[in-house]
């Protein structure tokens, strides 16, 4: 039978030597090689979904399941002297850009992208901190837009630019970030101007936020100011392809 | 498989772990050591639970107005490397635990070694009043699992940790695309989340109790024979007394 000071010191040895284990896990944490060691899951979990999913959609919902505390995050009141101009106006001067590598670039008012083909659709947003709402969203079908710009055969991403920067200050980095093709061209993908059958309530990125329903939130931008099509995001920002993006959180927020 | 070595004195060593149990098994605690900690940072960012499909911010099921930071993997509140962790470990946990359900699975340990004969049902009711005395098998007794060892590694190895996996997946929206019914059989994806904390905290459970029968059912033997693979037999007077 082991004795019990052996196993009381056995016990003691074994709560010490998980005290620098602790300490090593945060400078583990620190280390840029194994962040980017970590990093790989990204492209496995990317590489599987895509494989899973293909086009299929995200579940929808019934009027019934509609939260009625949907939270907004992030930027809820944009300070840019740019958005208050056009705000104050009823954004009848938004015109949204759709530039880069397109055939023919655009300049949509509200009153274009309401004209346009459109997709309503009850589905949940999944928060990148674990929360759900539910919400209803109608918009014009971002293929529509894309079909028209006529995107050049080198473009593999777009980047929303948006009017907010987080910090709320003139100067303040501007929200951005970015999502490949075949996410573009989902029939779930729209920019959606009205939520739960009213006009998109500022909090919520009045006038134009984009649905990508079957990624996180913070890919969902809100405030979207200018679509630009590109080849690599590695010159914008950070080179991460968002601002989120740029601090750390998966480019493929698909989970 | 190697047979036993008779040590003398009544000791015989019996390989009881296999090298892909013992391999799997570890890096299965660093996984789930990983996993949990870099749960409860990812819980941090939003510390409530809820039921059904969406968040009801005013009516939560549970809050967690405290987690500590040594609990949480990094210590300091960074949901996105608290991800990082998360969904790495989680690839490798899946990987681990595939390669050790095929091994048990093709070798027939699963039905050998880990589903309860007859008897051992019949013994339920007794092996519950020797585990409460902490009184545990020796001799002869010892070369097969008792049954609530066999009944809560089960437990743990075809429900809480398919369970994690499954309401793990649950949470990801590209996930929900591929496959929805994997949250409509469980209400919605605030329910996914709250049966993933519920299962991880189970986990937990076991692997506290787990830790605990180790320590004091004979540490050394039990720590030798899953990193060796051999554990040591001490013959009581009854097996030497058979022919």
């Amino acid at each position: 039978m082991p004795n019990p000071d052996r196993r009381r010191l056995l016990l003691g040895a074994g709560g010490l030597a998980a005290l620098p284990l602790l300490g090593s896990c945060d400078s583990l944490a620190r280390n840029e090689q194994v962040q980017c060691t970590l990093a790989t899951a990204e492209k496995a979990t990317k590489r599987s979904q895509r494989a899973l999913a293909r086009q299929a959609l995200a579940p929808e919902y019934e009027e019934k399941d509609i939260s009625d505390d949907f939270r907004a995050n992030g930027s809820v009141d944009p300070a840019a002297a740019e958005y208050r101009a056009l705000r104050a106006n009823n954004f009848r001067d938004y015109r949204l850009i759709v530039d880069g590598l397109v055939e023919r670039p655009l300049a949509l008012s509200l009153t274009d992208l309401r004209r346009m083909p459109s997709r309503t659709q009850i589905t949940k947003h999944d928060c990148v901190e674990g929360w759900t709402s539910i919400g209803k969203w109608k918009g014009a079908r971002l293929s529509h837009i894309l079909r028209q710009a006529r995107l050049r055969p080198d473009a593999k991403y777009l980047v929303f630019h948006c009017f907010d920067a987080l910090s709320q200050t003139e100067d303040g980095e501007r929200y951005y970030t970015s999502i490949d093709l075949v996410d573009a061209f989902h029939e779930q993908t729209i920019l959606a101007y009205e939520m739960n059958d009213e006009i998109l309530p500022i909090k919520h990125g009045a006038p134009i936020r984009l649905r990508l329903e079957r990624q996180l939130g913070y890919k969902m931008a809100k405030y979207v100011k200018r679509i630009e099509a590109v080849e690599s995001f590695a010159h914008i920002g950070r080179g991460k392809g968002g601002y989120w993006e740029d601090r750390g959180y998966e480019w493929y927020a698909g989970v | 498989m190697p047979a036993d070595r008779d040590r003398g004195q009544g000791r015989i060593d019996t390989y009881r772990h296999p090298w892909v149990v013992r391999i799997t098994h570890w890096v299965n605690v660093l996984c789930v050591v990983i996993l949990v900690m870099s749960g409860l940072q990812i819980l941090r960012a939003h510390p409530h639970l809820y039921w059904g499909l969406a968040s009801t911010f005013d009516d939560p099921w549970l809050s967690f107005p405290n987690i500590p930071s040594w609990a949480t993997l990094p210590s300091w509140q960074d949901l996105a490397r608290g991800r990082r962790w998360h969904f790495f470990f989680a690839w490798l946990f899946v990987i681990n635990g595939l390669i050790y359900l095929a091994y048990i699975l093709i070798w027939g340990r699963l039905r050998r070694v880990l589903f309860p004969t007859r008897a051992d049902i019949a013994d339920i009711p007794h092996s519950v009043v020797e585990h409460a005395k902490l009184k545990f098998p020796e001799g002869e007794a010892v070369r097969r699992y008792n049954v609530i060892q066999k009944l809560t590694y089960l437990a743990v190895l075809l429900v809480l940790l398919p369970l994690m996996l499954f309401t793990g997946l649950g949470m990801s929206p590209g996930m929900n695309a591929a496959a929805p019914w994997m949250i409509e059989i469980v209400g919605g994806r605030q329910s996914a989340r709250t049966l993933h904390f519920i299962a991880a905290a189970g986990i937990v459970i076991f692997a506290i109790v787990h830790v605990l029968l180790v320590v004091l059912s004979g540490p050394i033997n039990n720590m030798r024979a899953m990193i060796t693979g051999w554990y040591r037999i001490r013959l009581t007077g009854d097996d030497r007394a058979e022919p």
